[in-house]
């Protein structure tokens, strides 16, 4: 029972800040919006048994994707409060797709029988006794060891050459993107209007 | 299958001779509670103690705060409040507080407004249930508790950014955009000064780290290698600086920015930031005691001993709660000397400007940083070919279990470790066809 | 009632909907931005549920880990060209980006 009324609120708030997300015109409360979707996303995750993710969802995504999501907001606002309005044509078709996509999305997912999909084992939790309990297994899933007795593994399956290689490709990757990233936000000359007007 | 909150001493090893600890819930629940009732039960109390705790640390800490910058510039401080020492200051002021006029600017965004204060205060009560307070005193004992302490700490910044937007002031939004710049950068080189006791520990679970260091001070985590004795000053520089005291405190500077992002917020509201702060100085002080300073233990071994005696299964429930508040006092006694040890700080150093503050995160914390955890990965790999992975042989609970390459019969395994060796920990291969 | 798949997969569709109209309908550039992050949430959200409850195991949540990370690294390039944007055109709508239109 607490797990259902957990569940519902955390997708109450999620769906709820997603939607806000879509709703708000002010930019600064969608961005507020979009931190409680997000912040009910990890605490899904937590309900999920995942609580390394959850713990990473909260300071990257939250904690740092987030910041400078709103950074962004503060450096390219062009007054305080301004608001770029939307005609109600435009937010009655996005509204109609949206349900539209939503219905299609929820009738394909509602239609799948899910109980023929096998489930995971009912396998012994570690020695700690809780669920979510996921990090050493994870940690040694990368190396390519799927560990017995872990929660949610076929016994002797999983991907045995460990995920070290991704590892190490996003690592770099995020090396690239930030040097890319300062590159390309470095304060530039202001050139003067009549230079860029041209002949537009 | 949701996570049991409520965890304590079961998992510790001090606790193996006979395992008395119980949880609130399972009390609970042997008084004919259903489990979910139980559970929502247990949560509730948990919260209400550290809700009750949460208040603690800033009364204490400001009258602290008076006295010591009081006796630093030549003066008194508080004097007259609750006695001669002016014990209550904290109190009369937080009376003060309250009974102002709640005032908010009409150029403010008034939701965002209202809501910033509370955000950084969830934020660093949140910080409080992961912190094992004494062994086994933890609101929510998760295998990750560390890295979800972190987690949650760095949400201040978004509190720290709404309060700063919202106020519709530009001394106000400057103040909230530099104090995030620099809350966020720090965020860097705490999170690797965090990760080289782990290393060492082998475990992200703090009650597990705080039971490893039991027995003499020499097996605390700070003596264990140079790396780590580095590690815990850039810690402690890097901690000062997230929360947002001086020599980095850009934002409460009254002769800077007015008052940074705190401009526009008086009364209560206002009073609910320093509330958060001093919290989360105490949470970072006492993260700092957990990976670094022993815990809740002594570091003298008789000591320790005495205090666990009382744990006397045959004897009344009692002593047990009485050896858990020892420990309580003086894991306070040791986080309160680092607190007093960062406002002795604020009170001499003079304050760095922005870009100074900046540059000592990217150009000297985060390299330093960087050395010392390459450092403390090459420490034991480097011991190894001598046949030890530790400096001399730790004494109590503490040993990097997968690494050890000796059977030491004395040194007792936690439980909670997997208790066979995990096949890519040993390095050397002979010692692995060696057990 | 018990929580069973469908309703993690449900919640997942309402934030990747709610995402993708919102990268479709709004002229704010920083927006949009919004409207990508809650794409990969709903995803990530996916993932992790059918870590839960079929045979997929941790390898789904290994892949929600390396979506937030790579999320990240993306937010922060897509920042960038934003901020380039706003400092050319003096305005963060993107319907103003039309200099190229034939």
């Amino acid at each position: 029972m607490t797990e259902q009324t957990l569940f519902f609120i955390f997708a109450i708030l999620a769906g709820g800040g997603a939607i806000g997300v879509v709703i708000l015109q002010d930019i600064v409360r969608m961005a507020f919006s979009l931190i409680i979707s997000l912040g009910s996303t990890a605490g899904l995750f937590f309900l999920l048994g995942a609580d390394f993710v959850a713990a990473t969802q909260l300071l990257v995504y939250v904690g740092g994707t987030l910041v400078l999501l709103i950074f962004g907001v503060m450096l390219t606002a062009s007054g305080p409060f301004r608001r770029i309005k939307m005609s109600s044509g435009e937010t009655l078709l996005g509204a109609a797709v949206g349900l539209l996509f939503f219905s299609v999305i929820a009738f394909t997912v509602l239609g799948v029988n899910w109980q023929a999909v096998p489930s995971h084992r009912e396998v012994a939790t570690t020695q700690s006794d809780q669920a979510g309990n996921t990090s050493r297994a994870i940690g040694l899933r990368l190396v390519g060891i799927p560990a017995d007795n872990e929660i949610g593994v076929r016994k002797g399956g999983g991907s045995r050459t460990g995920y070290l290689l991704p590892f190490e490709i996003v690592s770099v990757h995020l090396l690239v993107v930030l040097i890319g990233a300062a590159y390309l936000a470095r304060a530039k000359r202001h050139e003067s209007r009549d230079a860029t007007e041209g002949d537009a | 299958m949701i996570p049991t909150l409520a965890n304590t001493a079961a998992n510790t090893a001090a606790n193996t001779a006979a395992n008395t600890a119980t949880t609130i819930q399972s009390t609970l629940e042997g008084w004919e509670l259903s489990e979910g009732w139980a559970m929502f039960l247990a949560a509730v109390i948990h919260v209400s103690l550290v809700a009750g705790f949460f208040g603690l640390p800033a009364g204490i800490f400001i009258w602290a705060e008076r006295k010591v910058s009081g006796r630093i510039q030549d003066r008194l401080g508080p004097t007259r409040v609750g006695g001669k020492f002016g014990w209550l200051q904290a109190i009369a002021d937080g009376g003060k507080l309250i009974q102002k006029e709640d005032l908010v600017p009409a150029a403010a965004d008034g939701p965002l407004f209202r809501v910033a204060p509370y955000v950084v205060v969830v934020s660093s009560l949140a910080a409080l249930m992961f912190l094992p307070f004494s062994d086994g005193w933890i609101a929510v004992s998760l295998d990750i508790g560390l890295y979800l302490m972190l987690a949650v700490m760095s949400l201040e910044v978004i509190g720290v950014i709404l309060a700063g937007y919202s106020s519709g002031s530009k001394w106000a939004l400057f103040g909230g955009m530099r104090e995030a710049a620099q809350m966020v950068s720090y965020e860097i080189p705490m999170s690797i000064c965090v990760v080289i006791p782990i290393i060492t520990a082998g475990s992200l679970n703090l009650n597990e780290i705080g039971a490893m260091q039991s027995g003499w001070a020499a097996n605390w985590i700070l003596f264990n290698d140079p790396f780590t004795f580095i590690a815990f000053f850039i810690y402690f520089v890097c901690a000062t600086a997230s929360c947002k005291r001086a020599p980095f405190d850009l934002a409460e500077a009254e002769s800077e920015l007015v008052a940074g992002f705190l401009t526009e917020y008086s009364g209560f509201r206002w009073s609910f930031f320093f509330l958060a702060e001093y919290a989360s100085m105490f949470a970072v002080c006492g993260i700092a005691v957990l990976l670094f300073l022993g815990g809740w233990h002594t570091g003298i071994p008789g000591l320790d001993t005495a205090i666990t005696g009382l744990r006397d299964p045959s004897g009344s429930w009692v002593f047990g709660w009485l050896a858990n508040l020892l420990g309580f006092g003086v894991f306070f006694g040791k986080a309160g000397l680092l607190v007093c040890v960062q406002i002795w700080v604020r009170w001499t150093l003079p304050r760095l400007r922005i870009d100074q503050v900046m540059m000592t995160c990217l150009k000297y914390l985060v390299p330093i940083s960087c050395v010392l955890f390459l450092g403390a990965v090459i420490w034991p790999l480097a011991l190894s070919f001598t046949g030890h992975t530790t400096w001399g042989s730790p004494t109590g609970n503490r040993a990097a279990p997968a690494m050890r390459l000796e059977s030491d019969s004395g040194a007792s395994v936690p439980s909670a470790m997997p208790s066979r060796p995990l096949p890519l920990a040993a390095s050397n291969s002979n010692e692995e066809a060696g057990r | 009632m018990e929580v069973t798949l469908n309703h993690y997969l449900l919640i997942g569709a309402v934030m990747f909907v709610s995402g993708v109209v919102c990268m479709a309908t709004k002229r704010n550039g920083i927006a949009v931005l919004m409207g990508v992050e809650l794409v990969l949430n709903g995803a990530n959200i996916n993932f992790v549920a059918f870590a839960r409850y079929t045979n997929l195991g941790l390898d789904g949540q290994i892949v929600s880990l390396f979506v937030i990370v790579l999320a990240a690294a993306e937010a922060a390039v897509a920042l960038a060209i934003a901020l380039n944007f706003y400092n050319n055109h003096q305005t963060i709508d993107v319907d103003q980006g039309d200099r190229l239109r034939g």
